[in-house]
């Protein structure tokens, strides 16, 4: 149930709201229970091919040889397409935005760096074909050593995951990492009675939508595609398309908007350039959906990360220092990794304000599948250890846990460790609401506190 | 080329024939030559659900059945629910109480709640919860869409009593 | 090649159909078709036998036949097979138990085959290639048979002697952690005189756990008598690993759950 707890700000608040609060019914439900709701797969097309993905076997090997000469003669078969075919064979999403370099092959060319990386793509007019098709395309690897976590992509010595950066992490306009600098963290540190180092894994999170990743492409003549998609990122895909094939974007036509659940997992670009591309060499349209094992397998997962938390805290519950060594497992490229570990960097302190602070976020490349976008990516992860930190904190110091939240919390006017002051923050408020609603009793005086004001 | 073979089926009470590709399923069979879309492919492989239609009156997959073995069979969509412009009690149901949210997992949904509600009227919580166990959401943590079945069986009751 | 079906009204029509090299014996699909929606390009014939019987539940005396087209919806239902239905259940969800079959149980790979997994229990004999042979020398030879299964038979165990349970994370519907199937014959005092304990996940196909059964001979059903089962019911086990569990994490439940199940 939704209960609007107006006497909180109630001073700060003009009630003249007309739709908070109020039920609505959701605008494409009766399309959905009436299943007339169109997903970019609910259409066919006469004469449609379809792309089946040769991929790579091995999470790192340098490609000697790609032979597609069986696979071409093979019955039904319109087209198979190589890293030769594609314009611009190397992007990446964020260089819409400055963040390059481009680091990663549409077709992989000279090597693959992730099991499951797309190599070669075979166009039939029927799925089984198509299938039939791949398993001739021979593909000659020399396979390389790999890594496979953080730690051991970041030794001396470790294997370089991707030449286009050159070592085994992103580097920042700030150097290895995304620092933030607040107070003198050393002397926080000196002045606490307790400190408390802590090390946080996460493992990849697969988002699993109902419907996969896929789209479908019909040429409308004059050079011009139709290209129905269930992207998250209608203008990423857009921009990165016409980058990739080396096309105006006023010859591309993205229709897309309903999505059978993305959760993050449908921002990449991965299927919209090579199935316009073999739209366009073929002059058919193109189907290319991603099979449920390609969804779990090939779709980039929520980052695995490693965590590092070094608080320091005195005695009666107040936090004077920490320090964040953040790591975010991008997998063998960038895609929106180095956006997240840099969001990471603001997140740390948390809700909390600590008047010595000191955050290290790298994003590190490894052999494994190119993580991305998922719910709240380079925070979520962030907010798990942060907050288990909490826990241990006030058992270090034996205080309440909501208690030694309500102590270091964020209120309106205190400066963020990256130099945003708060402002609009509820912290305390919805603290004192949750301790009421979970009958988890704190001292008295913490319901006089408030996010605006100080207690007398 | 594939082989084509000639489908006669009762589509939501309505006789139909197409030829479709031997050894194809029901699901492509419906989806690309009968043209009703409201059974999904989520997975192929017979886990999620999003396929699931009533023939000859029993719950199953379409994605697992071959279409050549429905010849003279009934088949039941969700897309012919709605009689007459009016929505089946459990497609208003689901529509009023957020059942769906990305929506596609909803018309597989709606099938395995109907093929409950044509056998059990007035099903207990467990009951919609077991009957709903071959189908995934990934959106909606589930709670709306049990109450939805059960919100329909007590509109179906009303309108009965 | 492009898919096919070629349908045969009996199963010895079906069984010459299926020496063909490419062709595949298609049950209730839940193996067959998704294996070939999934790229298996090793077979492109589906071959079927449409024979009624096959779908058939005969009980002559105390032996049950089931038609190995016999589908797990059908026996949650049979009321004589009521003992049987906790297993048939724990197989997929509604729309799977109405298409899945006890034969292609048979052939299901861990972690499915639940089912079998209780017709193992119960020393199931199975009609095959016009032969019958016993359910453990079947399951081992599985994959290099090309005949058809036609039926199972089964004695009906006395009542409470059979035992069944699936353990898995997600419920009601979710992949095995492992299942245990039991048939337990007890003296007037209830001392163990036969037991029969198959395995599910423990290995690529179920098994038994016969140092369990050795183990169970002449002891009680409480916590001292059936220590010994439980000490010794992972002997031989090769657990499978899959994103359901490690092979670790089943060894090291499967006693805990075999305790469970033989003190329930």
């Amino acid at each position: 149930m939704i209960r609007l707890a107006k006497e909180y700000f109630a001073d700060q608040r003009k009630d003249d709201l007309h739709e908070l609060g109020k039920g609505l019914q959701r605008s494409d439900a009766p399309g959905h229970v009436t299943a007339k709701t169109k997903y970019f797969a609910d259409r066919t097309f006469p004469g449609m091919l379809y792309l089946k993905m040769v991929r790579s076997p091995h999470h790192h090997a340098r490609i000697r040889s790609i032979d597609t000469s069986e696979a071409e003669k093979h019955p039904g078969v319109a087209r198979v397409l190589t890293h030769k075919d594609v314009p611009h064979n190397v992007y990446t999403i964020l260089i819409l935005i400055q963040v390059g370099p481009e680091d990663e092959q549409v077709l992989a060319e000279d090597k693959v760096r992730w099991k499951g990386e797309a190599v070669v793509a075979v166009l039939a007019d029927s799925p089984r074909a198509a299938e039939e098709a791949a398993a001739m395309v021979k593909v000659d690897y020399e396979v390389l050593p790999a890594v496979f976590d953080i730690d051991a992509a970041l030794k001396p010595d470790a294997p370089l995951v991707n030449e286009y950066h050159g070592q085994n992490y992103y580097l920042y306009d700030s150097g290895e990492c995304r620092k933030v600098r607040f107070g003198d963290v050393e002397k926080g540190f000196a002045e606490s009675d307790h400190i408390l180092e802590q090390t946080y894994w996460s493992s990849p999170i697969e988002h699993a939508p109902a419907e996969t990743t896929g789209c479908i492409v019909v040429p409308e003549g004059n050079d011009r595609f139709t290209c129905y998609t269930n992207t998250q990122a209608m203008f990423f895909t857009l921009d990165n398309t016409s980058i990739i094939l080396q096309m105006p974007g006023q010859k591309l036509h993205m229709v897309g908007g309903t999505v059978g659940g993305g959760f993050g997992g449908k921002v990449d670009v991965t299927v919209e350039p090579i199935s316009i591309l073999a739209s366009k060499l073929t002059g058919r349209p193109v189907r290319f959906v991603y099979s449920r094992e390609e969804e779990m397998q090939i779709s980039s997962p929520r980052a695995a990360e490693k965590i590092v938390l070094k608080d320091g805290v005195t005695k009666d519950g107040r936090i004077l220092a920490r320090q964040v060594w953040g790591y975010t497992d991008a997998g063998a490229y960038s895609r929106h990794s180095p956006y997240g570990a840099q969001k990471g960097a603001a997140h740390y302190p948390g809700p909390y304000t600590i008047p010595n602070v000191s955050i290290d976020t790298y994003c590190v490349y490894t052999n494994r599948t190119p993580s991305s976008a998922m719910r709240g990516f380079g925070v979520t992860i962030a907010d798990f250890a942060l907050e288990v930190q909490m826990d241990k904190l006030a058992r270090l110091i034996g205080m309440d846990p909501l208690e030694f939240r309500f102590l270091n919390a964020y209120r309106d006017g205190d400066m963020k460790a990256h130099r945003q002051p708060t402002e609009g923050a509820a912290l305390i408020e919805c603290m004192q609401e949750a301790s009421r609603t979970a009958d988890w009793p704190v001292a008295e005086r913490f319901f006089k506190m408030s996010s605006y004001k100080t207690e007398a | 080329m594939a082989k084509k073979v000639p489908l006669q089926i009762t589509l939501n009470g309505e006789e139909r024939a197409e030829f479709v590709e031997s050894g194809s399923t029901l699901l492509t069979a419906l989806r690309d030559r009968f043209d009703d879309t409201s059974p999904k492919g989520g997975c192929n492989q017979g886990t999620c659900g999003a396929c699931t239609v009533i023939i000859d009156g029993e719950l199953r997959l379409a994605c697992l059945t071959l279409a050549e073995m429905c010849d003279g069979a009934s088949v039941q969509t969700t897309s012919g629910m709605a009689k007459g412009g009016v929505l089946h009690p459990l497609q208003r149901a689901f529509m009023e109480g957020f059942a769906a949210q990305c929506g596609f997992c909803t018309p597989g949904m709606i099938m395995a709640a109907k093929a409950l509600l044509d056998r059990v009227p007035n099903p207990s919580r467990d009951e919609v919860i077991e009957a709903l166990a071959g189908n995934i959401c990934r959106c909606t943590g589930y709670e709306p869409i049990i109450n939805a079945v059960l919100e329909a069986a007590r509109a179906n009751s009303h309108n009965a009593a | 090649m492009p898919l096919s079906l070629r349908s045969f009204g009996t199963v010895e029509e079906a069984s010459a159909a299926l020496k063909a090299p490419n062709a595949r014996y298609l049950g209730g699909g839940t193996l067959v078709v998704r294996a070939a929606n999934e790229g298996d390009l090793t077979f492109d014939t589906f071959v079927r036998a449409t024979d009624a019987r096959l779908r058939n539940i005969e009980i002559t005396g105390s032996t049950v036949t089931l038609g190995a087209s016999v589908t797990m919806a059908q026996i949650v239902k049979h009321p004589a097979l009521a003992f049987l239905a906790p297993a048939a259940r724990a197989v997929g969800g509604p729309a799977i138990r109405n298409m899945a079959s006890v034969g292609g149980n048979l052939f299901a790979p861990a972690p499915y085959g639940d089912f079998a997994v209780a017709l193992l229990a119960l020393g199931a004999r199975v009609d095959v290639g016009g032969k019958t042979v016993d359910i453990d020398r079947f399951l081992a030879t599985r994959d290099e048979s090309r005949d058809v299964v036609s039926a199972v038979h089964f004695e009906l165990p006395k009542e409470g002697a059979f035992r069944f349970a699936k353990v898995s994370r997600v419920k009601p519907k979710g992949v095995a952690v492992l299942s245990i199937g039991a048939l337990i014959e007890q003296d007037g005092a209830g001392a163990v005189k036969a037991a029969r304990i198959a395995l599910g996940c423990m290995a690529d196909r179920p098994m038994r756990a016969k140092a369990a059964e050795k183990a169970l001979i002449g002891s009680m059903l409480t916590e001292d008598g059936i220590a010994g089962a439980a000490a010794t019911v992972g002997e031989g086990t090769e657990p499978i690993t899959d994103p359901v569990a490690s092979a670790w994490y089943r060894a090291e439940v499967l006693p805990v759950h075999l305790r469970r199940l033989l003190l329930k």
